[in-house]
């Protein structure tokens, strides 16, 4: 762990590392994102939903959305990948994840600097946002 | 503002109208919704350019997109709250991840600061978008008009301070090595920081964290209060810290709302794309705009929408 007299202007490894994995993840994620977007809206892929049908759903609210659309909540989208409004869900979850990838990485680093406590409380959030991201509190509506 | 940077956001700008255009419903007749009389593409158009010039207000005004995004597109389009909640974070998040990285490498970020800060509001935020969800929406409708007008009040009171007194660092951050330094640009003098009352911290991101998951407002705007006037850490780490720290916040927040069903990409993508082209464009025009009346115009649209909200939600 750095001690105070050591204190430097530049960043830790830690949070050099982190600051590039999160870069890589936001920038790959937002052009899948705009890619998968332009298949939807140019038509190149169809929608699941209709486009001239979806201004009928957004004003419900999420259980009768899903319940009208049949569509089911949590990771199930995985399987509606052929579709041009649920392929945009690829970048939504990777912009959603990649924050879980940048902990995860900065753990061994921790480690190796002997930064203990640091390292339990970044290992508890990749725990947490996983929980999070898992759909285990609660998919599947309320 | 650079040449080519005009030209790709005008091409972007440009290219997304197209892609709600351009559309095959575009040219179909039975493209007009029986729903409000419009045709689909109407409303994702509107939310397009009214996330641009929220961008831009968002940047002059020094507040995050979420939480203007998600009491005026509530207010004033037709989304349900459930939609325009899950979208909300989504659009925080992603303001987030594109400010962290420069934010983490200028060491303006400290990730020894947001980590412990991080796992309490990251927790507290799945409950709260638990708690979002699981609760009818006129009682959320209620409590978010009632957080708005809250949100007014803390930017018309709260004061900023550049460079806190922090006589001695507390034991908890003295532990966990808190502290750092970070050269101020417009001086070149070199700032040492370090910060107190942690413990008393912690717990108001407890607060935070609820509030951002239940409302998927983002949470800058308690975040900055909480670091700078509180915990005594300068402005510009405060700042910066809190922008990264919702990349943390809202990643949980957004997963339970993205678990749930609510996300629409029709509404996502636009508001992303809209927010995003408006931010680069309103960090262009910091240098001729005169943010003190953008921010109470901001004041004034915030108070009306938390007006709204509650009228809402109380059945007005």
């Amino acid at each position: 762990m750095a001690e105070k007299e050591n204190i430097s202007l530049e960043a830790t490894p830690e949070q050099l590392l982190y600051a590039k994995l999160l870069e890589k993840g936001m920038y790959i994620g937002l052009l899948i994102l705009l890619i998968t977007f332009g298949l939807y809206a140019f038509g190149v892929m169809d929608p699941y939903i209709p486009l001239d049908k979806i201004s009928h759903y957004w004003n419900m609210n999420v259980n009768d959305y899903l319940h009208h659309a049949n569509i089911k909540a949590g990771w199930a989208w995985v399987g509606m990948l052929k579709y041009g409004d649920f392929v945009n869900f690829i970048g939504i979850a990777i912009l959603a994840g990649i924050t879980i990838l940048c902990y995860a990485a900065i753990i061994p680093t921790l480690l190796k600097n002997d930064d203990k406590v640091y390292a339990v409380l970044a290992l508890l959030e990749v725990i947490i946002l996983t929980i999070a991201a898992s759909g285990i509190l609660g998919a599947g509506g309320h | 503002m650079r040449k080519n940077d005009k030209l790709w956001m005008i091409i972007l700008f440009c290219l997304f109208s197209l892609m709600l255009l351009a559309s095959p419903a575009f040219a179909d007749a039975s493209a007009v919704a029986a729903s409000d009389g419009h045709a689909w593409w109407f409303w994702p158009l509107v939310l397009l350019i009214v996330t641009f010039i929220m961008g831009v207000v968002a940047v002059l005004a020094g507040v995050g997109g979420g939480v203007l995004f998600v009491p005026i597109i509530s207010g004033f389009f037709p989304f349900h709250l459930d939609f325009v909640r899950g979208t909300g974070l989504l659009v925080a998040l992603s303001g987030a991840l594109a400010a962290g990285p420069g934010l983490l490498k200028l060491n303006l970020a400290s990730l020894r600061l947001a980590i412990p800060v991080a796992l309490i509001a990251s927790t507290c935020a799945i409950i709260g978008a638990m708690i979002g969800l699981a609760l009818p929406t006129n009682i959320v409708q209620i409590c978010l008009g009632a957080t708005i007008l809250g949100i007014c009040a803390l930017m018309l009171t709260a004061k900023k301070s550049e460079v806190p007194d922090v006589p001695k660092a507390d034991k908890l951050s003295s532990m966990l090595h808190i502290y750092g330094v970070y050269q101020e640009a417009s001086t070149g003098e070199i700032v040492d920081w370090k910060v107190h009352r942690t413990p008393m911290g912690l717990a108001l991101f407890v607060l935070i964290g609820v509030m951002a998951g239940m409302f998927g407002l983002g949470a800058g705007w308690a975040n900055v209060p909480v670091l700078n006037l509180l915990m005594g850490a300068p402005l510009k780490i405060s700042v910066a810290t809190s922008k990264f720290l919702l990349s943390i916040t809202d990643t949980s927040a957004a997963w339970i709302y993205m678990n749930k069903g609510c996300v629409i990409p029709m509404m996502v993508v636009p508001s992303l794309v809209g927010i995003m082209l408006g931010s680069f464009v309103g960090v262009r025009l910091l240098k001729i705009a005169k943010p003190g009346f953008i921010r109470w115009m901001v004041i004034g649209i915030l108070a009306f929408a938390g007006i709204k909200a509650l009228s809402k939600g109380l059945g007005f």
